[in-house]
């Protein structure tokens, strides 16, 4: 097993697809230990982790620290507010006096695209993107994906709809990168404001009407729709919104199939997704969040292995 | 592969675990609270064999699981790329089950000593034995089989391979160069 992720997880579109699936193969296992009455393994003991959230995360940033503590790892979370942050450190400094106090990795969600590689680039600590601006969230689609091959047993050939505000989703991108690394078809719907016309370049489909994706796919992502995006005048209003794009009942029963609903949270209820779809028998909306967990916890145990083909002195011996 | 040297055969390794399951079955004083684990990988296909074999010799329906130990490793923190982690199974709670640890080759203790401690996070068992088809010696920890198929001394340079059927496509006890693997 020579396979490795290197020193950082920035995105999926500087993976390949082994390195994809050696994840998803790793999270496998560790669904099991958060089963567990005493849900722990001592994996990473004394590993020290820092999650350094610079915008607001509730589901992210609860599931890495399930997943350090999961692991036996140390673990401290920082947010902006109330940190130095808010006095104008700069990011390479906060990251810097961390690993001054011996840290091992930072999970780091930051507004700005490229502020994982930005860090990466420059602490020793293993870095692992959390979400970064509207570059990637390579977590998330991982989960995204673990779901899809449970519910679907393989990616390979499978039609997924990433609908909505696809122009400032990194969830959106980190799954294109996946998917079609993984060899799934993939194709995105949402008002043409939301929609990047290049996005046709990362090798996707463009569907002008969330009717159209319904008929077309297999599963659905439905992106949430950022509230503050009705101000800014991509949508008229978040009625007319539902109207037009909004996955309900009656849309889905013209489908020619049964569809798997996904949605990274959280939802606006009643405006991209209805109560009744994402309450729904064919929702793996709250599965996502559990193979969260375990995803995370792959992550962090690949990446903690570091260093490449040094590890001969492991195969024999029992 | 030109100095393999062939330990155990087809017969041979039936035989032996045919002994080793009628040895649990002793050194428990029955097969009530019985559990027979397996560590992965090959333990567990010896761990399903026992098993069935208590079972056709004693009656009823004997608990099964496996264990992965790659999270519980003292090794972790060395250099290099992290082993693979397989699949744990257990009936959820152990306390006050007798438990036989399954495993094809007893070499340092260290997986053994792992095992034990993932062992301790599913309950508390009455008491834990360890069963293992080969006992190569060698050991650097101060752990020791219950019960042993065969017990060997291996030269330098050289290695136990064991192959299982379901895994392998045929039974063998060998010793083989350690390159070879």
């Amino acid at each position: 097993m020579s396979l490795s992720l290197g020193k950082d997880l920035v995105g999926l579109e500087a993976l390949s697809r082994e390195q994809i699936e050696l994840i998803l193969d790793t999270a496998e296992p560790f669904k099991e230990v958060s089963e567990r009455q005493i849900k722990k393994v001592p994996a990473l003991r004394g590993k020290t982790v820092v999650n350094l959230f610079f915008e607001a995360s509730t589901r992210t940033r609860i599931s890495f620290e399930f997943a350090e503590k999961r692991l036996s790892a140390d673990t401290v979370s920082v947010a902006a507010a109330g940190s130095s942050v808010s006095k104008g450190e700069t990011l390479v400094d906060t990251a810097r006096n961390l690993e001054a106090m011996r840290i091992d990795m930072v999970v780091i969600r930051h507004g700005s695209s490229g502020a994982a590689k930005f860090l990466g680039d420059r602490i020793a600590s293993n870095v692992i993107n959390a979400g970064d601006g509207k570059h990637e969230h390579p977590t998330q689609a991982l989960l995204d994906m673990l779901t899809l091959r449970d519910k679907f047993g393989k990616i390979e050939g499978l039609k997924v709809a990433i609908c909505g505000d696809v122009l400032h989703s990194r969830v959106a991108r980190s799954n294109i990168w996946g998917l079609t690394k993984l060899g799934a078809k993939v194709a995105v719907c949402g008002p043409p404001t939301l929609v990047p016309r290049e996005i046709r370049e990362m090798g996707v489909e463009v569907l002008p009407r969330i009717e159209d994706a319904i008929a077309w796919a297999d599963a659905l992502n439905i992106l949430r729709l950022q509230l503050e995006r009705m101000e800014m005048g991509y949508i008229p209003s978040l009625r007319e919104y539902n109207r037009v794009f909004g996955v309900t009942v009656e849309r889905l029963e013209k489908a020619p199939k049964d569809l798997v609903i996904m949605h990274p949270g959280p939802m606006n209820r009643g405006v991209e997704i209805d109560s009744a779809v994402a309450d729904g028998p064919h929702s793996v909306i709250l599965p996502q969040v559990t193979n969260g967990v375990a995803v995370r916890m792959a992550v962090l145990y690949l990446l903690a292995g570091g260093k490449p083909d040094a590890g001969a002195a492991r195969a024999e011996e029992s | 592969m030109p100095s393999t040297t062939s330990l155990l055969d087809t017969t041979a390794i039936g035989r032996t675990l045919v002994r080793m399951a009628s040895e649990i079955v002793e050194k428990c004083g029955g097969v009530e609270q019985l559990v027979v684990v397996g560590i992965q990988r090959r333990g567990v296909e010896l761990a399903e064999r026992l098993a069935h074999l208590i079972e056709k010799a004693e009656g009823g329906k004997i608990l099964r699981g496996k264990l992965d130990i790659a999270l519980y490793r003292d090794d972790l923190q060395t250099l290099g790329p992290v082993p693979v982690v397989g699949a744990t199974e257990l009936p959820l709670d152990l306390t006050g089950r007798t438990v036989v640890i399954v495993d094809d080759v007893l070499y340092t203790g260290r997986t053994i000593r792992a095992a034990l401690d993932e062992l301790a996070d599913f309950g508390r068992p009455q008491r834990i034995l360890l069963a293992v088809l080969v006992d190569r010696g060698g050991r650097e920890l101060p752990i020791q089989p219950d019960i042993a198929g065969v017990t060997i001394t291996v030269p330098t340079g050289q290695m136990v391979r064991v192959s299982v059927q379901e895994r392998d496509g045929r039974d063998a006890v060998e010793l083989v160069p350690k390159a070879t693997i």
